[in-house]
């Protein structure tokens, strides 16, 4: 008797023990958060946290969602690309999670590919990347090649008169696609091959004197030069010093990045670069409600009045406004369903206008070229008259030319080829 | 409603003559024109070619110029004690009651900065200062138009400098050659002239004559951008090796405290690179606390980072390393983990973010020797500095009590015990030295890369690879490693490319300690034991 009581005691507990998390699964929708909040990545990826915990405060605010509370699952994945897919892992089979903003590194979105593929999970990647890309479980919120790099290059072009170019990036992924993109876009902009410096430099480089010096002779040559700027992270600072040090002004030559934000720029002396650009969909600097609201309600959250916003924030933002409204369209937080209901949503930017979402999970952006000025913020002096859409597929590099993704049927593909008309699968 | 209002007044402005529009209304309409529009308006106000408009454009260019909302008056805003006043940019008087919220921002591009330094110059030619003149005549090299051909003409006679009297000359030149108007003798003369000339616009005008109709004044034209190649290449070796000896500089900083710690001690001190981040963090602290006096912050920052780092460094020999006494694998694992706890503690104190630190005035800008030499200031005291670091810690070494007691220790240590030295209390002294010495190092560093808790990192590696290659326990040997490293690379860099010289550095380096494992300068005699 004592030892039946016992174990129907711990058979009790048990149960209660397993139906705790499932209760709790039901009353609340969970959102899960993947990005880096130790390691070297933790500087640019701990502010995409605190956003979307924001953003999960606020919707709460609203009622949250479907008559449920949003409940916000954070794991640390700690810069390190292998622990990215781990984590990816236990928060869609342990934790169960409905969908996941995270990731900032190419490296570290391509290890969560094929977990979230295979568990059919649901992902916003809020970052500026390469392109080549199209997965069913993914939106990129963040700027695809052809609405960064290539608007910048036609505004040098077209705005300053620039002929010679130097593309200058960090060794990875993400610039070395970048510059073969933009090469092979030159170039069919009539660029002669010698117009062309192509420079690459590892993580971290702090020595930077002898590339400078060639920038240098590169655009003393009587053509309008510019150096369009992939370099990552670190690496920027010792580089613009570099540059100022030479005496080499943004009149001179002119740098474009698209890796310094607001963020970046919050923790250096801006001085020395003042005047070059950057190309973004979007600054803290202008001048709308939506953007004035979401300013003031960021400083209001990170109780502090000096924290800046950033062009990744803002595609968070968008993801999840689109993500909300995805859910409630589809009445369920059920993948498939909100799957197919983000093709075609529609949210305000920060900027102004509208974000659509594609079919092929890109977003149509304005973009926009800021100049730094010396308080660390841009000064818009180019945008694009309408929005741009997102191509997940560039146009100008041979292997990618007739590819087109699509997630509405028929064609339901990330990888389709538009000339043999076949789908090959591999989405990334 | 405001763009509309901007509109119709440019409309007014474009119908009006352009003489007809006074500097009053044309500084009117800086509040209220678009970006886009702003030129226009930059040369109609140089047209008036007013001096006393050159405080607005000069506050222009720097990003000082505002307006006052109610008033649309223009204003220049200056630091008075660190806050922001405005002041009359005509009389320079203060203006009272006005803060940053009552005033906008005249926006500026790049646009707008070349052109307001060509307008700048152009008033600066009968500047009374030689060397503003001399700057002003420069600035317009890039495009001497007749205006400015006629101007510098009757200049010239006037002038009694004569570097600006050559500068001008060239100017002259540049003009003459170009034009197609005056006779072939005069243009060639001219290239003649210009060949002497290392200015880079001058070599932007060569390179178009060269491609000119006229044959005799191509064929000058080449000759003169010849010699005028040689010499800009001389020079472009001259400065290479400068960044070389400058890379080896910051290297023969980094590695020297390595070198007594791990070199004469024999720790294998992991850590070594979070002493040099405690004292680039020194100097962070110290332009902290003395936010006004930036240009002498570091003669207080190099003393306090050393104490830091000293400090930190004898503690870490009194409570870990003097534990672990010839048990090097244990040391090493040791003083990794105090490294990650030391970058962990860093991260929280001072978040994980890089920290600003700035560079005093007299250390920034460069040095110009001619028009394509000059070195860049900072790290010329770098390199001045790291010398003089490395003649003290030889001297201390070799002339003081220390010095020959850490020599006796490192040589021998029971004997040095018998004959009453106090090795316990070496070792600490000595690993308190090498640990300050890398926090000066610090100091130096953080003038040149981000401080942030990963900056030693950066550094270990390439600290570890100079003491292999110079030969453990050798200080002339760690100079010269540095050195030929720091030239090797910076040779190697124009080829191969960053990432690829760093590569063949390191299979070089492999190469040399496979050939001869105790470095350039290995250990002889008893001490080699």
């Amino acid at each position: 008797m004592k030892i039946k009581s016992l174990a129907a005691a711990i058979a009790l507990s048990g149960a209660t023990f397993i139906a705790m998390p499932s209760m709790a699964a039901d009353d609340t929708i969970k959102v899960g958060v993947l990005h880096s909040l130790s390691g070297t990545m933790a500087i640019s990826e701990t502010t995409l946290k605190d956003t979307v915990l924001m953003m999960v405060e606020e919707q709460n605010k609203k009622g949250g969602l479907l008559g449920k509370k949003l409940e916000a699952v954070v794991v640390d994945p700690a810069s390190n690309w292998p622990l990215f897919a781990e984590k990816a892992r236990e928060l869609i089979t342990e934790k169960d999670v409905d969908v996941i903003f995270g990731c900032w590194t190419s490296v570290s979105r391509k290890s969560v590919l094929p977990v979230i593929e295979e568990l059919n999970g649901l992902m916003f990647y809020p970052v500026q990347y390469e392109g080549e890309e199209s997965s069913k479980n993914v939106f990129y919120t963040g700027a695809a090649p052809n609405q960064q790099a290539i608007p910048a290059v036609n505004y040098l072009k077209d705005e300053l008169g620039v002929e010679r170019w130097v593309l200058a990036g960090t060794d990875y992924v993400y610039p070395r696609t970048t510059n073969k993109i933009l090469e092979a876009y030159l170039k069919d902009m009539g660029v002669a091959e010698e117009d062309i410096m192509i420079n690459y430099t590892p993580f971290g480089h702090s020595d930077w004197q002898s590339i400078v010096a060639d920038i240098a002779k590169f655009g003393s040559e009587g053509k309008k030069t510019a150096v369009v700027s992939t370099i990552n992270g670190d690496a920027n600072v010792p580089f613009y010093k570099e540059l100022g040090n030479q005496g080499i002004s943004s009149e001179d030559i002119p740098v474009v990045a698209f890796s310094v934000g607001e963020e970046e720029l919050s923790g250096l002396d801006t001085a020395p670069l003042v005047g070059h650009l950057a190309a973004w969909n979007y600054f803290q600097s202008v001048e709308t409600k939506e953007n004035e609201e979401f300013i003031t309600q960021w400083k209001a959250f990170t109780k502090n009045p000096d924290r800046v916003t950033n062009d990744p924030m803002e595609a968070t933002y968008i993801g999840f406004n689109m993500w909300a409204n995805a859910v409630k369209k589809a009445g369920t937080t059920d993948v498939d369903a909100v799957e197919q209901a983000m093709i075609g949503q529609e949210t305000p930017n920060l900027t102004g206008g509208v974000a659509v979402m594609n079919k092929n999970h890109h977003l149509s952006k304005p973009v926009l070229i800021g100049e730094i000025q010396d308080d660390g913020q841009f000064e818009t002096v180019w945008k694009t008259e309408g929005v741009v859409p997102g191509d997940a597929w560039s146009d100008f590099l041979p292997g990618s030319k007739d590819l087109i993704a699509d997630w509405t049927d028929p064609v339901k593909c990330g990888n389709y080829n538009t000339e043999t008309k076949t789908c090959s699968g591999q989405n990334y | 409603m405001k763009y509309l209002i901007s509109f119709c007044l440019l409309m007014f402005a474009s119908w009006m003559p352009v003489h007809a529009a006074s500097t009053e209304t044309l500084l009117e309409q800086l509040t209220t024109t678009k970006l886009s529009k702003l030129p226009d308006i930059v040369e109609q106000l140089a047209a008036q070619e007013d001096e006393s408009l050159l405080p607005v454009f000069r506050a222009w260019l720097a990003g000082d110029l505002h307006y006052v909302k109610d008033s649309n008056a223009i204003v220049v805003e200056i630091d008075v004690q660190g806050n922001d006043a405005y002041v009359d940019p005509f009389t320079q008087v203060q203006l009272e009651g006005i803060s940053s919220k009552d005033v906008k921002k005249i926006k500026v591009n790049n646009k707008l900065r070349g052109l307001l330094r060509g307008v700048i110059a152009r008033l600066q030619l009968t500047s009374n200062n030689a060397d503003v003149r001399e700057g002003a005549v420069r600035e317009l090299l890039a495009d001497v138009d007749e205006d400015t051909f006629a101007a510098l003409e009757n200049l010239y006679p006037k002038e009694s400098n004569n570097d600006v009297k050559e500068m001008m000359q060239t100017a002259l030149s540049i003009y003459t050659a170009m034009d197609k108007s005056s006779s072939q003798t005069s243009r060639v003369a001219a290239i003649e002239f210009l060949g002497g000339s290392l200015e880079n616009d001058v070599r932007n005008a060569l390179l178009k004559l060269s491609r000119d109709s006229n044959e005799a004044v191509a064929a000058a034209a080449d000759k003169a951008l010849v010699n005028i190649n040689r010499q800009v290449e001389r020079y472009a070796l001259v400065d290479q090796l400068f960044f070389g000896l400058s890379l080896g500089s910051v290297l023969l900083l980094a590695s020297i405290g390595l070198a007594i710690t791990f070199g004469v001690m024999g720790v294998i001190n992991m850590a070594h690179g979070e002493m040099i981040m405690l004292g680039a963090y020194t100097t962070y602290v110290v332009q902290l606390v003395m936010p006004n006096y930036i240009d002498y912050s570091i003669w207080v920052a190099i003393p306090a980072a050393f104490l830091v780092s000293g400090l930190m460094g004898v503690l870490i020999e009194r409570l870990v390393i003097c534990r672990l006494h010839g048990r090097p694998l244990e040391t090493l694992l040791a003083t990794f983990g105090i490294s990650l706890i030391l970058q962990q503690l860093v991260r929280t104190i001072f978040s994980p973010l890089n920290r600003q630190v700035s560079t005093p005035s007299w250390m920034s800008g460069s040095w110009e020797i001619n028009p394509v030499l000059s070195l860049t200031l900072n790290r010329l005291y770098i390199l001045a500095f790291a010398l003089l670091v490395f003649l003290a810690l030889v001297f201390i070494l070799k002339k003081s009590s220390l010095g020959l007691n850490v020599r006796a220790v490192s040589q021998n240590r029971s004997m040095a015990k018998a004959m009453g030295v106090k090795t316990e209390w070496v070792d600490a002294m000595t690993f308190g030295l090498g640990s300050g010495i890398a926090g000066i190092a610090g100091v130096a560093l953080s003038q040149l890369t981000n401080v942030g808790p990963n900056l030693g990192q950066a550094y270990i590696i390439d600290s570890f690879m100079v003491v292999v290659f110079g030969g453990v326990g050798n200080l002339l040997g760690t100079l010269v490693a540095a050195f030929t490293l720091g030239i090797a690379n910076k040779f190697l860099e124009p080829t191969t490319g960053a990432v690829l010289a760093a590569i063949l550095v390191l299979v070089f380096i492999i190469l040399f300690i496979q050939k001869r494992p105790k470095g350039l300068f290995p250990q002889k005699g008893r001490a080699a034991e």
